[in-house]
């Protein structure tokens, strides 16, 4: 199969392209760009005119609710979720049921993926047996099923002790520790941002020292331990801070926000929208700006969709006791978009947030159109605007915070190793 | 964001809160109340306004007081009253919150009084209901009791008139009490100047001053010249552990006892939205003095949730 992607602006942050140019994939890779290679005759041609056309997108955290929750979601609608957003590889976090923390799992989610034939999945693998906090899981062989690395989830590890143990371990072979920094005791029972929101609508806070505690002591055990972790979901102006200073300083470490936490804060909560339920919580404008402002310096290196479909039903309570999550996977893009346009960038520096940075961050070939690279390509419409709604969703997760608002930015072709897998008029 | 009680042409659908509540509705509503209070000393105690109509109380948490004087005051006005006690039964069976008001609906109430221990659920309840049933918030968590807020702020103007010339201090547990936000909301929303909340700081939520208050630790100090003292119920599962050590360190402390209440003016009115902790929060000297206004806040409650029936009533 071969496809000529023509008359696109072409994006591709790793090569440096900004331009129009055309694209070549041939046998599911990128054959060439610009120019076409000699005897090239496409079975396909795509033209891309007044559209652009960007490495598929990377997102460090998507779940697929498979195995255990398939009545949130399934794999199946989830990848086709991922796709119709632009994302060809994804990562997803090992907190489904059962727990992520055997081989066999692994395996089985890879091959169930792979069958669907969509978007690359990368699953990590669970820090500790069950996300318990205690013990260590094979992290050697969960390497070899197929994890890019380990993370607990939503689940902090209350012992220090352990933590330190399981980024020795971690930290032997050169896998990645992924941890959303939550100090577990600060944040028990919180529901939303420890500030004038919480105090007026009586909900229980979770302060921003939860974040940045846990923060100092995971930066502080990386570097006694050398292992290499991931920040997942900052969501503190303070986190920022701490992260900058520690990159500054020379630690190798990096970090990631979620697309919800550039646009929203916890007046986004209006009168108790469990839709803005989320892990962490939504914080104050001043958190919000930082999060944008690391994003543009680099202290955070990239976007995710913090993808969690929660079904209807555990949304019908009240605000504490409504599942937290939200949808995301079709609204990376438009997001990305909407922050850069909010933020006055090129694109070219958003698009990099969300493909090569967090490709380098999992270690995986994606996240460019360089010759030779996977032919994995988003090819969207960015001024083509559509309305946040259930019905324009094909992700089985309807829960968003931002339903009923109209974002520009719409994916018309998305390819995975040079195969069409969504298309949309 | 349209407030979710207020009807399109701006009245009163459901009392969810008074935050937001504009300010002649809540005075329509204590005005209204005045015309109440008469009721309870006639013959019979009985206006026709709500002939007719189901009122449907819903406890999704145990209330003795509340529960009672919004049944009193809807058999006043004449209504057809049910008490659901849920916390012991559909909830436990596994039925939403949402199919137990579905089930009622099927029923034909007309109204919901709706307690619940999660804040929001009032709200929610609201969002869901069909547009001719009105949703009256009797307690959600930790958030808004604004029935008792509107009858602190009645009692208050019945005792203080000018409450542009007032200082009140509401003393006690401010971070778990929707008491205290409804009040503090009703007061700064009815003009008073100075609202003071004295507590720990263990017992104040953060960037409580945002609310409109001043915000003391020291009782003594917050006390000195106000019109207005409104003590707070100690819930007993707070009295040990990591907010307070004692009952008896928060009785020296934040405990009203005759000689603290001297500094505040020598008229100003002791209330307290029960059931109260005698030796805890509050001294029985103070509690039984010819300063405290405890007991006619509970009649008065009577007269403000009549009047917020038949104000609801009146707008279907």
């Amino acid at each position: 199969m071969k496809i000529h992607i023509k008359n696109g602006h072409l994006i591709d942050p790793k090569n440096g392209i900004d331009s129009k140019k055309d694209l070549f994939i041939a046998a599911g890779k990128v054959v060439a760009i610009g120019n076409s290679p000699d005897g090239f005759v496409a079975n396909q041609t795509i033209d891309a005119n007044g559209l652009i056309v960007i490495p598929g997108l990377v997102d460090l955290s998507a779940r697929l609710r498979e195995p255990g929750f398939e009545h949130k979601a399934t794999l199946e609608s989830e990848m086709q979720a991922a796709v119709a957003g632009g994302i060809t590889s994804l990562a997803c976090p090992p907190d489904t049921d059962p727990v992520l923390d055997e081989p066999g799992l692994v395996e089985m989610l890879k091959h169930r993926a792979k069958q669907l034939n969509l978007a690359h999945v990368y699953p990590l693998g669970a820090l500790t047996h069950q996300l318990n906090g205690q013990e260590i899981t094979e992290m050697c062989e969960l390497t070899e099923a197929g994890c890019v690395g380990f993370s607990q989830a939503d689940v902090a590890i209350k012992d220090t002790q352990v933590l330190w143990r399981a980024m020795q371990y971690a930290a032997t072979f050169g896998f990645t520790v992924w941890l959303r920094p939550e100090e577990p005791y600060l944040a028990k029972d919180g529901v939303a941002h420890d500030g004038e929101v919480a105090a007026r609508l009586g909900l229980k806070g979770i302060p921003a020292a939860a974040e940045t505690l846990a923060i100092a002591s995971i930066l502080r055990i990386a570097k006694e331990t050398g292992a290499k972790v991931h920040l997942c979901r900052l969501s503190t102006a303070e986190g920022v801070d701490m992260v900058r200073a520690a990159k500054k300083a020379g630690q190798k470490i990096s970090c990631d926000v979620s697309a919800n936490h550039l646009h929203l804060t916890d007046f986004d909560i209006g009168f108790f929208d469990s839709n803005a339920h989320l892990r962490p919580p939504l914080r104050s404008q001043r958190d919000k700006e930082a999060l944008s402002a690391g994003l543009i310096d680099g202290t955070i290196d990239a976007i995710c969709s913090d993808h969690t479909p929660v079904d209807d039903d555990a949304k019908l309570y009240p605000f504490a006791e409504a599942e937290a999550g939200a949808t995301g996977l079709e609204l990376l893009l438009p997001l990305i978009l909407k922050w850069a346009e909010d933020n006055k960038l090129n694109l070219n520096q958003a698009i990099t947030a969300a493909t090569q940075m967090p490709a380098n961050i999992l270690g995986v070939a994606a996240g460019d159109l360089s010759v030779n690279s996977n032919a994995d390509v988003c090819i969207f419409d960015p001024k083509k605007y559509w309305k946040v709604e259930a019905k324009a969703l094909f992700s089985q997760g309807k829960n968003s915070p931002f339903l009923g608002l109209e974002l520009a930015g719409k994916v018309k072709y998305t390819l995975v190793n040079g195969h069409i897998v969504h298309q949309s008029t | 964001m349209q407030n979710p009680q207020l009807t399109n042409d701006g009245k009163l659908k459901h009392l969810l809160s008074i935050e937001g509540l504009p300010k002649a509705i809540i005075k329509q509503i204590l005005d209204t109340a005045e015309s109440f209070v008469g009721v309870a000393e006639r013959e019979v105690k009985k206006v026709p306004l709500l002939r007719g109509k189901t009122v449907c109380n819903l406890f999704f948490e145990n209330s003795t007081r509340t529960r009672t004087t919004f049944e009193i005051a809807a058999k006043r006005l004449s209504a057809d009253v049910i008490t659901l006690n849920v916390s012991t039964s559909s909830q436990s069976k596994g039925e939403t919150i949402l199919d137990t008001i579905d089930n009622l609906t099927a029923m034909h109430a007309d109204m919901f009084v709706v307690r619940h221990a999660q804040s929001g659920a009032a709200h929610m309840i609201a969002k869901h209901v069909a547009p001719h049933i009105h949703v009256i918030n009797a307690g959600d968590g930790r958030h808004a009791h604004p029935t008792q807020g509107l009858l602190d702020a009645f009692t208050i103007r019945r005792y203080k008139p000018e409450m542009h010339n007032l200082r009140v201090a509401i003393v006690g547990d401010i971070l778990h009490s929707r008491v205290a936000r409804s009040e503090i909301h009703a007061l700064t929303s009815l003009g008073v100047p100075e609202v003071r909340v004295i507590a720990p700081k263990t017992l104040l939520p953060e960037n409580v001053e945002k609310l409109g208050v001043h915000v003391f630790h020291d009782m003594r100090e917050g006390l000195k010249d106000v019109d207005v003292v409104m003590m707070l119920r100690l819930q007993n599962e707070r009295m040990a552990g990591a907010m307070l050590p004692s009952s008896q360190e928060y009785f020296k402390t934040y405990g009203l006892t005759p000689e603290k209440l001297a500094l505040a003016k020598p008229d100003a009115i002791v209330m307290h939205p029960g059931p109260m902790n005698r030796g805890v929060e509050i001294d029985s000297a103070v509690a039984d003095g010819k300063q405290s206004v405890i007991l006619p806040q509970v009649t008065y409650g009577i007269a403000v949730r009549m009047a917020v029936m038949s104000i609801l009533a009146g707008n279907s």
